[in-house]
């Protein structure tokens, strides 16, 4: 009480501080010692719903490995679901994940691309943000919705489900992740680069081609990985698309194709222990693709940052 | 094409020191006489450049304001200035860089050799692979090599059978006075350079499309003393075969490197204008302009 604000300080000239009076002020006293306590109780507080925050995942992760590890078995991975009866394995909807993924992969990547091109180094301000915002709206549109769409002109006028309509659906889902990533990416690359390619003499498309994209290439496969991650767990875009089917289906793109997560969807829904099995192994199948793509797109960008 | 064939011998390593040089130069009145004309006949008139009240504009801003002046071949011109007065710009309307600004524009000529290189029938892409540019800061391509570096003007413009390329690359470094550094580690990123190779590296590119005009934009600025010694020795070298044009704040540099200089100032529009351009010993040490004298006594700018 004796200190700071008891004893004015004179406008000018000398002030000797009494013996003491420094090491009072600093000293931890009263509001101090109760401020430490309400830092420390802050603290675990905001460990503990940071913790809370990783339990979805780590319980996702320990339950579908242990559910699914042990039904995980060759006969999943090499065997169609049996003509009659019960049993066999998800060969079809592996078979067909392999190839609707792919198709819409090529489909994604030169629209997402291009458009992110266009975005980036050839729109006006007001058409990139347009296609800016549109494409944000698209990663926010419920995927069933995507499903219905593509199912009123893709299904509907030939009168029969097909595995095209559901790569048709999966690149839509696909387009705006890649194209927002990559225009990220092509932001990142310095100008100075263009000018110089410019500077040399090089057209424009040659720039962009050489230069551009050359340079922005990692940015460009983590986010066309994380498209096809994200596009190989979609369902909801398949149900009315692809449709899904027990027979493994090689190229025939006009007719009914599986997929993991119909797969999953199909036999974890049945009341039969034996499919509810295929399901979980099915599900730790696709949970290790996805992880695998995962971890290997955001470990290399992770260790570019240090390195 | 156009290129390579014409591209001068590697200089070999010169035994006379290249910075000091003769001050046996005429020093004229204005816009006269180029130094040392030496060399064949038919190099003394090309990489002439002559501008005629040359306008240039961002959207409604005129950045420069009726600069007329003659950029001389085989000579070195320093452009300086104060910040904003338009040298940059001034630079980049010389092989049409400044176009690509959204909303830029130019009015008035530029002849080079002649012809007008605003003439519609004037490529800009084919323009900058005679009028070369070097930039602030070292900008290599991250993604290439050393070598490809050096090669990415000739692979990115048109083609050239593998051997040749090789040659192309080495005389450039060779010029670029970079190649004894960096000949055993061609294949090394471009990046993996000091920031002073590195611009050696941006000039050895700039050299190999076979340029004839060498613009370059405070290409010492972002480097240390010794760096910007070596890129002065450089520019003196290359003076010999090129039109060169550099704009530096370092006022030194100027009168180091350069034949003749170009002053550049800012009007009450914030428009950059040309105040005076003369040999270089006139503008440092006896300029026509109080302007002048005072911006290269440091009294203002």
């Amino acid at each position: 009480m004796t200190a700071a604000g008891a004893s004015l300080r004179p406008i000018s000239g000398p002030r000797t501080p009494a013996p003491g009076d420094i090491a009072r002020r600093i000293q931890r006293a009263g509001l101090g010692r109760r401020r430490g306590l309400a830092d420390r109780g802050m603290r675990t507080l905001a460990l503990v719903a940071s913790l809370t925050a990783l339990v979805p995942l780590g319980g996702v992760l320990a339950f579908v490995a242990i559910k699914g590890a042990a039904a995980l078995n060759l006969d999943l991975l090499t065997k169609g679901p049996r003509a009659l009866g019960i049993g066999g394995g998800a060969l079809n909807a592996i078979v067909g994940t392999a190839q609707m993924v792919p198709l819409a992969t090529v489909i994604a990547l030169p629209v997402g691309i291009l458009g992110a091109v266009y975005v980036a180094e050839f729109g006006g301000q007001r058409s990139a943000a347009v296609v800016r915002f549109a494409a944000d709206v698209l990663v926010g549109v419920p995927s069933i919705l995507i499903g219905i769409f593509v199912f009123t002109f893709l299904v509907l006028p030939f009168r029969q489900f097909n595995a095209f309509a559901g790569s048709v659906a999966l690149a839509v889902i696909m387009v705006p992740v890649v194209l927002r990533t990559t225009e990220e990416a092509l932001h990142l690359v310095p100008a100075s680069l263009r000018e110089a390619s410019l500077a040399l003499g090089v057209p424009v498309w040659r720039t962009v081609l050489s230069v551009t994209l050359r340079t922005g290439l990692p940015g460009i496969l983590t986010g066309a990985m994380l498209a096809i991650a994200r596009a190989m767990g979609e369902t909801a875009p398949l149900l009315f698309t692809a449709l899904g089917s027990r027979l493994v289906n090689v190229g025939n793109f006009g007719q009914p194709m599986d997929a993991l997560p119909l797969f999953i969807y199909r036999n974890a829904t049945q009341p039969n222990a034996v499919l509810n099995d295929q399901a979980w192994g099915a599900a730790f199948l696709l949970l290790l693709v996805v992880l695998a793509i995962n971890v290997l797109v955001r470990g290399r960008s992770w260790g570019r940052r240090i390195g | 094409m156009m290129t390579v064939d014409v591209l001068p011998p590697p200089t070999e390593t010169d035994p006379d020191p290249p910075i000091e040089r003769p001050a046996s130069e005429p020093v004229g009145p204005l816009g006269e006489s180029p130094p040392s004309r030496s060399a064949s006949p038919d190099t003394a008139a090309s990489g002439q450049i002559e501008v005629e009240s040359l306008n240039a504009f961002y959207g409604p801003f005129r950045a420069i304001r009726d600069v007329s002046l003659r950029l001389e071949p085989q000579a070195v011109t320093a452009i300086i200035g104060p910040s904003g007065c338009g040298k940059s710009t001034f630079l980049r309307s010389l092989n049409r860089m400044h176009e690509l600004a959204p909303g830029a524009r130019i009015e008035g000529r530029v002849r080079l050799d002649g012809l007008d290189i605003y003439d519609p029938s004037v490529d800009p892409v084919q323009l900058r692979r005679v009028v070369g540019m070097v930039f602030q800061r070292p900008n290599p391509f991250p993604t290439m090599s050393i070598f490809d570096n050096v090669a990415a003007g000739l692979r990115l413009t048109g083609r050239l059978p593998k051997a040749r390329l090789h040659e192309v690359v080495e005389r450039s470094l060779r010029r670029a006075a970079l190649w004894d550094e960096v000949k055993d580690k061609l294949r090394a990123n471009g990046t993996s350079l000091s920031g002073g190779q590195q611009q050696r590296l941006c000039i050895a590119r700039a050299l190999a499309v076979d340029p004839e005009v060498l613009l370059m934009d405070e290409p010492a600025a972002a480097l240390d003393p010794i760096a910007t010694l070596r890129i002065e020795e450089l520019i003196a070298e290359l003076r010999r075969t090129y039109t060169i044009v550099i704009v530096t704040h370092n006022m030194q540099q100027a009168s180091r490197i350069s034949d003749r200089t170009a002053f550049f100032t800012m009007g009450t529009d914030r428009a950059g204008y040309l105040v005076e351009v003369g040999d270089t010993a006139k503008i440092f040490t006896n300029p026509s302009e109080s302007l002048t004298e005072d911006y290269v006594s440091g009294r203002f700018g």
